[in-house]
């Protein structure tokens, strides 16, 4: 019989989960009357069977991995920071601003860009805080408090594209004027990433893994996270590091917006965040909040959202179906984590 | 109905809460329950409410063996508990409270409850509207409530936990007059209490329970000086105690008023000489940790003046109060002391303050060793705190005290230790006060209030007694104070 406490025992478990979400999303599409085995090929060919595709892959990447190295910090001081959707929208909001404001004017192309990426970083702070006072000194839930500014910053997209911001004649569906080639940041030839974001998607999963596991400020957020009352009694002002924790959070967030904006959409368009921040809320909790899986976890479901965009040409399938299995798998991984605690809490009794 | 409950065991882990306890109570009998807190009281009685399963032992109604699983099997069986903190539901109208709970098919009838419960209140004077909001009730009329409810829903037996906890004099008088009314109607009145003043005043007969065990029991005219030596246990002998050569004032509480929505302590005045231990006695729930918590910045006085060496800290925030040099040590461990998940290394670093940004672990490390080896703590310096035992947290958490400190807040300092730790704790603690910091503490423990305090204060219903000399105390007048006689 295998030690019930190993971490032989709790990796069996998880290998499970992922069987298990592999079979649940195979009876999904059985049931929808679609070849399975073909699918899970399309999804695979579509993510990395060319350089392209990788490329594409990357381009996903980035804004999944910084809403998931925002996320961290969140979840390490016990906040449920569902309005990051909203962040990320600010974000590009406050860049597309930025360079509307700047394009016309005799500065530096470099230097719009990196205001640009300074103004999205604002938006997202800002749109973060809002939730956080009405957490800390309101008494709002940040789930309800961020849930509903996620809807505020939607209609805000929608009105500028629809209203000031609109096209010369009128406003549609696929957003503001693109920008000038210019304005955009460099893309490897040929492909549609780039280094500058895959550098910033980094480097930004790198401090959070250094401020979690090194600093003082990592240990108390986690302290906050982990018993608010013990934090505070042991001297840790709670409201201000909860406060910390949505300003870095938005401000990942708020990279994210305007990563998007600078690096794949040039133009601001109704569902800029593209649901990365939902998606990195799963990738936290797959990962179960350890900053060192965070990268090759969001590069995975980076992947399926990737590979899956053929299902609908090929197989008449939506590409929802990356999301079944994306679900699935974090469904799964925590339900299996509870039966392996329940055995395990048996075992001590 | 008459009730037995015989030879129930029950045990919470290592606590025996409830030893082979065997009671036997008539119909028509109010029958007291008296023991100091953790005796084992509620336990019993949440076994015959079916709130809990006991682990072995019979519950017979008219000689009858009945299984109670649940609390409603025990209202089907006419048993009713009255709780300390009531079971209402505030945001709903009292029909509507009424009726939870009540199996009345899918539509209930709201005419005709509020007219049974109006023939009720008729019955013992009691005037509620049936349309009123049970939040803008006393506490006094929401055990009114419950009382008319659990009649409505047919009980026979009434279980009542501290009922006389946070409900005013005129409102008692009519508790106890409605009481005595319902046992001459033959009912069962069980009557949970650490007030010496009420079970005498209301019980035909009391049961006294310590640490578990069904200690004795007493019938009228009763003999305090009796009951309290079965609630705390024989007059313990105290080994020399040696005294502190005591300095200038270190802590001044001047006509302190502290309010909660359970509690008004009012004018509490205290001096504290450095080095000095101060006792804080009384049945839980009577205001010293309100009082402690004040003293450590935790909650705001409504009224007075609290000055630590001479600095007047009232109403200055949590953290000024750290940095002059007060810490609190809670009860609750896990919940208000430590941070599950955390190592003990963790915690060291936390309390230890900032220096610079990144955290030297290797350092961290060591100084944990260090402290491991000093405070005597079974663990590893990456041991998670919440496998720790309790004792160990105990010393965990003392271990975390910065030095020098000026005034040591210990609330249950030595609670669900073995002797060896307590004895061990407190030596710490000594040694604190001969490096002149004052120790100002909350125990249930009489002997070890009166063994290791300076001057001991007593705590009844939010009253404060006037200082006591620990030395001119005995375990029975502390007894009879803690039993609210003498103020």
């Amino acid at each position: 019989m295998l030690n019930k406490s190993s971490a032989g025992f709790k990796f069996g478990f998880q290998i499970l989960a992922i069987v298990a979400a592999l079979i649940f999303t195979t009876v999904v599409m059985l049931l929808a009357k679609a070849p399975p085995l073909e699918a899970y090929k399309l999804i695979f060919t579509g993510s990395v069977g060319s350089i392209g595709k990788i490329s594409d892959v990357i381009v996903a990447w980035i804004p999944l991995l910084l809403a998931t190295s925002g996320l961290l910090l969140t979840f390490a001081a016990g906040l449920w920071n569902i309005g990051i959707e909203g962040q990320i929208t600010l974000g590009a909001i406050f860049t597309t601003w930025a360079l509307r404001l700047l394009q016309d004017t005799s500065m530096s192309p470099t230097l719009i860009i990196l205001i640009g990426f300074l103004a999205g970083i604002l938006g997202g702070m800002i749109w973060a805080s809002l939730t956080g006072l009405l957490k800390i000194y309101g008494g709002v839930n940040e789930i309800f408090g961020g849930l509903g500014l996620n809807f505020v910053a939607t209609a805000l997209t929608i009105w500028l594209i629809f209203g000031p911001w609109k096209r010369p004649g009128v406003g549609s569906m696929s957003g503001t004027v693109p920008f000038d080639n210019l304005l955009w940041l460099p893309q490897v030839e040929g492909l549609r990433m780039s280094w500058w974001s895959l550098g910033i998607g980094l480097i930004g999963i790198a401090i959070v893994y250094l401020i979690l596991q090194g600093t003082y400020f990592g240990l108390r957020l986690k302290a906050v996270g982990k018993n608010g009352r013990a934090a505070f009694v042991i001297g840790i002002p709670t409201g201000k590091y909860m406060m910390s924790a949505f300003f870095i959070c938005g401000a990942f967030a708020g990279l994210a917006g305007a990563t998007q904006v600078l690096a794949v959409y040039h133009r601001l368009i109704p569902a800029i965040s593209s649901g990365y921040g939902f998606l990195g809320l799963m990738v936290a909790m797959l990962i179960n909040y350890q900053a060192l899986w965070a990268a090759p976890v969001a590069l995975f479901f980076a992947a399926l959202n990737i590979g899956s965009i053929q299902l609908p040409i090929v197989l008449k399938l939506d590409s929802t179906l990356s999301g079944v299995l994306q679900g699935a798998l974090v469904l799964f991984v925590l339900m299996m984590d509870g039966v392996r605690r329940r055995l395990t809490a048996k075992k001590v009794k | 109905m008459n009730v037995e409950l015989v030879h129930i065991h029950k045990s919470f882990g290592a606590v025996h809460a409830n030893n082979d306890i065997s009671i036997s109570i008539k119909s028509g009998v109010i029958q007291g329950i008296l023991g100091e807190n953790g005796a084992g009281k509620s336990t019993l009685m949440k076994v015959l409410s079916g709130f809990i399963q006991a682990d072995s032992g019979d519950i017979l109604l008219d000689g009858k063996a009945v299984h109670i699983g649940t609390p409603s099997d025990a209202i089907k069986h006419g048993i009713g508990m009255l709780h300390q903190d009531p079971l209402d539901f505030p945001p709903m109208k009292i029909v509507d409270n009424m009726l939870i709970g009540h199996d009345g098919g899918l539509f209930p009838n709201r005419r005709e409850v509020s007219k049974s419960l109006k023939e009720l209140q008729a019955q013992f004077g009691f005037n509620l509207d049936p349309e009123a909001y049970v939040d803008g009730l006393t506490v006094g009329e929401r055990q009114q409530l419950e009382i008319l409810r659990l009649l409505w829903l047919g009980a026979q037996i009434l279980i009542l936990d501290e009922p006389t906890t946070g409900i005013s004099a005129s409102q008692k008088a009519k508790l106890f007059e409605t009481l005595k009314k319902l046992a001459e109607q033959g009912m069962v009145i069980i009557f949970v209490s650490h007030k010496l003043e009420d079970v005498e005043g209301l019980c035909h007969k009391i049961a006294v329970f310590r640490q578990g065990s069904l200690v004795g029991e007493a019938a009228p005219p009763y003999n305090t000086d009796n009951l309290v030596e079965m609630m705390f246990g024989k007059v313990i002998s105290l080994d020399e105690k040696t005294r502190l050569e005591n300095c200038e004032p270190a802590v001044e509480v001047t006509n302190l008023s502290i309010e909660d929505n359970r509690i008004q302590i009012r004018n509490a005045n205290l001096t504290v000489n450095c080095g000095e231990v101060i006792g804080l006695a009384g049945m839980e729930g009577s205001g010293q940790r309100q009082f402690l918590r004040t003293l450590a910045g935790l909650m705001r006085p409504v009224g007075g003046d609290l000055r630590l060496g001479g600095k007047r800290l009232t109403g200055k925030p949590y953290h000024s109060f750290q940095d002059a040099g007060i810490s609190y040590v809670p009860a609750s461990r896990m919940e208000e002391g430590l941070i599950p998940g955390l190592s003990i290394t963790e915690h060291f670093i936390l309390s230890e303050g900032q220096s610079g940004f990144f955290i030297d672990r290797e350092k961290a490390v060591t100084i944990s060793r260090e402290r491991i080896n000093t405070f005597n703590i079974k663990g590893e310096p990456v041991t998670r705190v919440e496998a720790l035992s309790g004792g160990n947290q105990q010393r965990a958490l003392l271990a975390m005290l910065r030095t020098p400190l000026r005034l040591l807040l210990l609330e249950h300092p030595t609670r669900g230790l073995d002797i060896e730790s307590s004895i061990w704790i407190w030596s710490q603690l000594k040694d604190r006060c001969r490096q002149k910091t004052c120790i100002v503490f909350i125990s249930a423990d009489l002997e070890e209030v009166l063994h290791y305090s300076d001057r001991i204060l007593v705590f009844y219903n939010g009253k404060v007694s006037q200082p006591l000399d620990a030395a001119a105390t005995t375990v029975d007048q502390l007894g009879q104070l803690i039993g609210g006689k003498g103020f």
